[in-house]
């Protein structure tokens, strides 16, 4: 594949606990599995996606407990490994309290006012 | 501890799709651990919870099978809940609006949840101790 | 007996103008003399981590609403429940059945 493409990701934790995913992390990894090249930009509340303290405790309902409960900076840091490139917001990161020390390794900071030039590297760029 | 009461939940929201449902799923969860008797009014995309079609998958990307993955399906957390109230002695009473299961063709559900109406909703509000709605968004 | 409002929000601010109406009836309602309890849960815990995001909730409970926080919602986004935004107490979602079990007006935002 040719085509290099930059994912945007901005809705959050909107069923993540169901998913034990989130959508669009998880069609990353999928994509990159197929071969494809991308990189990753966590903007809006997503920017939390990066945050090492992140916990969840598996859902239970009646005896049915949930096996995998879902771990988003642990899927982050594994499309790091895969070398996808995983920017976040920094404006967005700062309303919302999050310092970079919060966030784990490898995760890059971009301005709103660099996006033009960060777009400017890419095929195409979707927004989910 | 309060005495037992009867609390009304409804809800829209179709699962995988908001963190709302899971929530719902929490509220209702306590309710009943609270002895508590629950009546459900599912609108809208909400009559999907129980859908008994849904179907659990693997996930390649966490190189799980379906089993291991063990995929949530809010049918079997619903199917849970129900269990849960029946070893309690209490009522989980879950009515899916009908006319929204036809236009999405919603059927079958899991056994327990039964089809109704906004009569339902309205007996539920009238009979029990309280009522929250759990609207959708946008 | 004075009527509890139980305000559930669900939304954060940062992205939702329903989450500031939210706030905003809390405050007319503590400004009516209701008891009113704010309720955060999901991504509505998000301003309960200290940022500049957080003054409004401050403001609420100041003005004598009691602005509380989902736990698990809490840990979900790893906000530490101690050291959350003034004035934001974590709790369990167990005080949502407690507040309709003694009959609050809850409404969902």
């Amino acid at each position: 594949m040719s085509k290099k493409l930059l994912h945007i990701v901005e809705s959050a934790y909107r069923a993540t606990l169901e998913e034990q995913d989130d959508p669009v992390v998880w069609l990353c990894h999928a994509l990159r599995g197929a071969g494809a090249e991308l990189d990753l930009l966590l903007q809006g509340n997503a920017v939390a996606y990066g945050v090492r303290a992140q916990q969840v405790a598996p859902l239970q309902f009646g005896s049915r407990r949930q096996q995998h409960a879902p771990d988003l900076a642990g899927d982050l840091n594994a499309l790091l490994a895969k070398r996808v490139a995983c920017f976040y917001l920094e404006e967005d990161a700062a309303e919302r309290g999050i310092d970079a020390s919060d966030l784990v390794e490898g995760l890059v900071p971009v301005s709103r006012a660099k996006l033009p030039m960060l777009f400017a590297h890419y095929h195409q760029v979707h927004r989910w | 501890m309060t005495s037992q009461q009867t609390l009304t939940f409804a809800l829209m929201d179709p699962p995988f799709e908001s963190a709302r449902s899971t929530t719902a799923l929490r509220l209702i969860d306590l309710a009943l651990r609270r002895g508590h008797h629950v009546n459900v009014f599912a609108y809208e995309g909400a009559v999907s919870l129980a859908f008994a079609g849904q179907k659990a998958h693997a996930n390649a990307v966490h190189g799980r099978d379906p089993l291991e993955e063990d995929h949530p399906l809010t049918r079997d957390w619903i199917a849970a809940l129900r269990d849960a109230a029946h070893e309690r002695g209490l009522r989980l009473d879950w009515v899916n609006c009908g006319l929204c299961v036809d236009e999405r063709g919603m059927e079958p559900s899991i056994t327990g949840p039964r089809r109704g109406s906004p009569t339902d909703l309205a007996r539920f509000i009238e009979e029990s101790d309280n009522t929250l709605v759990i609207p959708t968004g946008d | 007996m004075q009527a509890h409002y139980l305000l559930i929000a669900s939304r954060d601010p940062y992205t939702h103008v329903a989450a500031r109406r939210c706030y905003e009836l809390a405050a007319q309602l503590v400004g009516e003399g209701r008891r009113v309890t704010l309720f955060l849960v999901q991504n509505g815990v998000l301003p309960a981590r200290p940022s500049g995001g957080s003054g409004e909730l401050a403001d609420l409970a100041r003005r004598g609403v009691r602005v509380l926080a989902d736990d698990f919602s809490l840990r979900e986004r790893g906000i530490a429940p101690l050291g959350l935004a003034q004035g934001v107490e974590p709790a369990s979602l167990e005080v949502v059945i407690e507040a309709l079990e003694h009959g609050a007006r809850a409404l969902w935002h």
